[in-house]
């Protein structure tokens, strides 16, 4: 077994549940760790188990809680305004080979980038547009994730 | 490579035929090069978001890596007229 390939599945591990660095945070986010050394031909393999692990991934510079971008910390409000709470989140900044490696995989030179049921979203601009013209809403629809935007009309409503 | 709104527009102009280019140098606001364009062409007829902006991302893949913070928007010239009369 060749050391890339060890270090490969090493990080597949390490990115498993209960992995180290992966734990609850504040309000459900998981501020998840994607391990380093995953170079070689497998990280796209391993990418592709990343992002489709959870209904909701976002890659950040910075971690939600607090982010060290104005477009990543864009991305983590319109999740909060939406009342997505359960969604893994990983920090670019960590992780070097991460940064470049998810840039390779969704052939999208910036980060943040957001992942909805394993399928590529876009970045910053398309999340906050989707969230403006309502189609957000209707993508975590698809997801079983009821955004709490609607409550919040339902509330106006009933005013 | 020249790094400059006017040479990114001139090319989103040229590669995307596009009807209607802004580019808006917002490196000053910001720590390194930013920009923020707004792309109006007929290239994005049909195309969901996310496919127009892989145009914008294509069309500028050798700035784009030199480019701090890029924020774009991206629409049809049956949009760009619409969002004229608001």
């Amino acid at each position: 077994m060749s050391g890339t390939l060890r270090r490969a599945a090493a990080a597949l591990l390490r990115w498993g549940p209960g992995a180290g660095g992966v734990g609850l945070r504040g309000a459900g986010v998981r501020a998840a760790g994607a391990g380093t050394g995953a170079g070689g031909g497998g990280q796209a393999e391993q990418l592709d188990a990343l992002v489709k692990k959870d209904k909701v991934v976002v890659f950040l510079k910075g971690t939600p809680e607090q982010p060290q971008c104005g477009f990543s910390n864009a991305v983590v409000q319109i999740l909060r305004l939406h009342g997505v709470r359960d969604y893994a989140a990983y920090n670019v900044l960590d992780d070097p080979e991460l940064r470049q490696g998810i840039k390779d995989y969704s052939n999208w030179p910036t980060i943040p980038q957001v992942y909805l049921n394993g399928e590529f979203v876009g970045g910053c601009d398309i999340l906050l547009q989707m969230h403006q013209n309502g189609d957000l809403v209707e993508e975590l629809k698809k997801l079983g994730i009821r955004s709490a935007l609607l409550d919040e009309k339902k509330d106006e409503d009933s005013k | 490579m020249e790094l400059s709104a006017t040479s990114l527009r001139d090319k989103l102009q040229r590669d995307l035929e596009a009807d209607h280019v802004e580019v808006e140098d917002t490196t000053l606001n910001r720590c390194a090069a930013s920009f923020r364009v707004l792309v109006v062409s007929a290239k994005f007829e049909g195309k969901p978001l996310l496919q127009r902006h892989r145009l914008v991302n294509e069309c500028l893949a050798e700035e784009l890596p030199h480019i701090h913070a890029f924020e774009q928007k991206t629409l049809t010239p049956e949009q760009w007229a619409r969002e004229r009369q608001k």
